[in-house]
């Protein structure tokens, strides 16, 4: 299947600005994995009075989106508050960019988590967020807000948008999820198993994800 | 732009390929002229369908088999689909499936598909790390249910040619059929399927410098499989529909003038396929997927390489915004977003495969295009690994002391 991207990817894609590190960051975090093809790491420096951010740059393993996105998201963050940074939606960095193929919405969800990433790590150092504070919140309020995370490749929205969420359970850090797979074509499976378990199992506190696929056929009164 | 010279170098011909003038030739009159429905009783008609009988004739001779036993299809797709479909109608009681983990995804689906659904068990064969088929596993796979194996002859990416010698004769001992999917391999190798241990083989045009949309499946005599669409009676009753002649007659003629030219083509191919890998295997931390480039176990034309620590999608992508087109086995530039299921199987990690490209060479490539491919790939991979997130020592989990080196050398 051809990609399409918008002349602003692009452009962002071949001419990314803000790349590299920056000597002495206040914060430094890496979102994604190289396994899973998409990667960002972004390095901060925070006003600790202001809570603007003075300077962020990134490195990116990833397509041409994950590079384009990145680039966005650093120009969008520079000279803002880390406030102002921690309400963005992934959709601050596809409307810069003229929009993004369904196929590759996931990138600015890694695009905006990594900024949002890297605030946390600068909040923690800061004193102004413990360890133990996500631990405790582990609950399904905050699996599902993850799970807003999951992108479906085929129509670039969320499984929780999509109504695919069926069942949440948690224990002592065990994850239990069940998505109902609907219309969903058996080639997107895997990637939607992989990716929900990517973000389970990245949460604080959490060690284990299982992940029902349920395909039967779709009945009314769930 | 003119038809001889063009600003890009077209590098993907394993996925298509650019129709031979000649081809096109031959295919003009059936469009305008000889338009006639070969069913038809009358003068037009018949004119079609002698087109057809000679094309048949014609491909018949280039595989060395029958034209009977040959069914004009839409695609190599539908000629596996009608391969081991139409097999398993006519064999309700055999339960077992055969195929290699390196298969296209037209069997790779229709075989998963089946074994989900519980029509059937599925085994995947061993294969090697360059792809090749270990025989040994086929033997220990074969049961008196088993359908059938289906296995691919040449492998779309990384070029794997299986010897199908071997592969058949232990499915012959067995009684078991063997499908080919030869879509990759007919013009480019030499084929004779009477001498052969195969019962169908899959073939389409398009990647002969044919028009896309035609396809056929050879079913060796007394081989039964059922039609799996109803219509009419053409192709023997195999696959009904209006055939489509001047895709038909364009097949036959790229394929006989693949199998009139091999011996040049090849030489051609395989001088141009040597420039461009030496030029790509010079850059550092570059790792060459399938067998060795030129060797009979690969197919003519087909390099496949991993850049390692960066993406394939974005290299890919470079190299399309500079007219280089190529493809990738990277999970972002799949519509399912997983990486290649063929690098995965011969023992790549999913950060070795996200980072593959392949490169495939047919007789209109020039050296132009080779040296251009070299110097926007260089380029490509140097601006990407300046500017990536992959750690080798942090990131992956098979690393050596080269790669400790790279990231010295990145940071100085």
């Amino acid at each position: 299947m051809a990609i399409k991207y918008s002349q602003k990817v692009i452009e962002e894609f071949t001419n990314p600005e803000n790349v590299g590190e920056i000597e002495g960051a206040d914060a430094v975090a890496t979102e994604g994995s190289p396994a899973c093809g998409d990667m960002i790491t972004y390095n901060m420096i925070i006003d600790p009075e202001t809570h603007i951010i003075n300077d962020v740059k990134f490195r990116s393993y990833g397509c041409a989106s994950n590079i384009a996105t990145a680039s966005v998201a650093t120009k969008i963050a520079k000279g803002r508050t880390i406030e102002e940074i921690k309400k963005l939606t992934p959709k601050a960095v596809t409307e810069e960019l003229d929009g993004l193929p369904a196929v590759k919405i996931h990138c600015s969800v890694l695009a905006i988590n990594g900024l949002k990433a890297a605030i946390r790590e600068w909040e923690k150092k800061q004193g102004l967020r413990k360890d133990g504070d996500d631990a405790e919140a582990l609950d399904k309020e905050t699996i599902l807000r993850e799970l807003r995370n999951v992108i479906h490749p085929e129509t670039g929205i969320s499984i929780v948008k999509m109504n695919m969420v069926r069942t949440i359970e948690v224990d002592d850090g065990k994850i239990f999820v069940e998505l109902l797979m609907g219309e969903t074509d058996e080639m997107f499976y895997e990637n939607i198993e992989e990716e929900t378990r990517e973000h389970l199992e990245g949460l604080p506190g959490a060690f284990d994800a299982t992940i029902k696929l349920n395909d039967k056929p779709i009945t009314k009164g769930l | 732009m003119s038809d001889t010279t063009h600003e890009y170098a077209y590098l993907d011909n394993g996925d298509g390929t650019q129709v031979l003038p000649e081809v096109l030739e031959a295919m003009l009159p059936y469009f305008t002229e000889s338009y006639g429905n070969p069913a038809s009783l009358h003068q037009l008609g018949l004119a079609a369908e002698e087109a057809l009988d000679e094309a048949r004739e014609s491909l018949a001779t280039s595989l060395g088999c029958a034209a009977s036993e040959l069914v004009f299809t839409s695609s190599a797709t539908e000629s596996n689909n009608l391969a081991l479909a139409g097999l398993r109608a006519v064999n309700p009681d055999k339960k077992h499936l055969i195929i290699s983990p390196i298969e296209h995804s037209s069997v790779r689906n229709l075989a998963k598909h089946w074994a989900k659904k519980g029509f059937l068990e599925l085994t995947e064969l061993e294969v090697d790390d360059e792809g090749r088929v270990n025989p040994e596993s086929l033997k220990q796979a074969l049961r008196p249910d088993t359908l059938a194996v289906s296995i691919i002859h040449g492998n779309n990416e990384i070029g794997t040619i299986q010897d199908i010698e071997t592969l058949g004769a232990i499915c012959r001992e067995a009684e078991v059929p063997l499908h080919i999917d030869a879509a990759q391999t007919l013009g480019k190798i030499p084929l004779n399927l009477h001498e052969l241990p195969v019962d169908l083989a899959s073939f389409n045009a398009h990647k002969l410098h044919g028009p896309k949309g035609v396809g056929a499946l050879y079913i060796r005599k007394r081989v039964k499989i059922r039609r799996q669409f109803e219509g009419g009676p053409q192709e023997g009753n195999v696959r009904p529909g209006t055939e489509n002649v001047p895709a038909i007659v364009g097949f036959a003629k790229a394929a006989e003038i693949a199998v009139r030219d091999m011996d040049k083509v090849t030489a051609h191919v395989n001088d141009l396929t040597q420039k461009l890998a030496d030029g790509l295997m010079a850059i550092p931390h570059v790792r060459l997927n399938g067998p060795a480039i030129n060797s009979s176990e690969r197919l003519p034309g087909n390099l496949n390489l991993t850049f390692k620590y960066i993406e394939g999608e974005a290299i890919l992508m470079s190299l399309n915004y500079q007219g280089v087109y190529v493809s990738s086995g990277s999970a972002c530039s799949s519509r399912a977003l997983t990486p290649s299921h063929v690098l995965t199987s011969i023992g790549l990690l999913h950060e070795e495969a996200h980072g593959s490209i392949r490169f495939t060479l047919s007789r209109l490539n020039t050296e132009a295009d080779v040296t251009k491919a070299i110097e926007v790939t260089k380029a490509a991979v140097e601006r990407l690994r300046a500017m990536t997130a992959f750690i080798p020592e942090e990131h992956s989990e098979r690393e050596s002391e080269h790669a400790t080196t790279f990231y010295k050398k990145k940071n100085d």
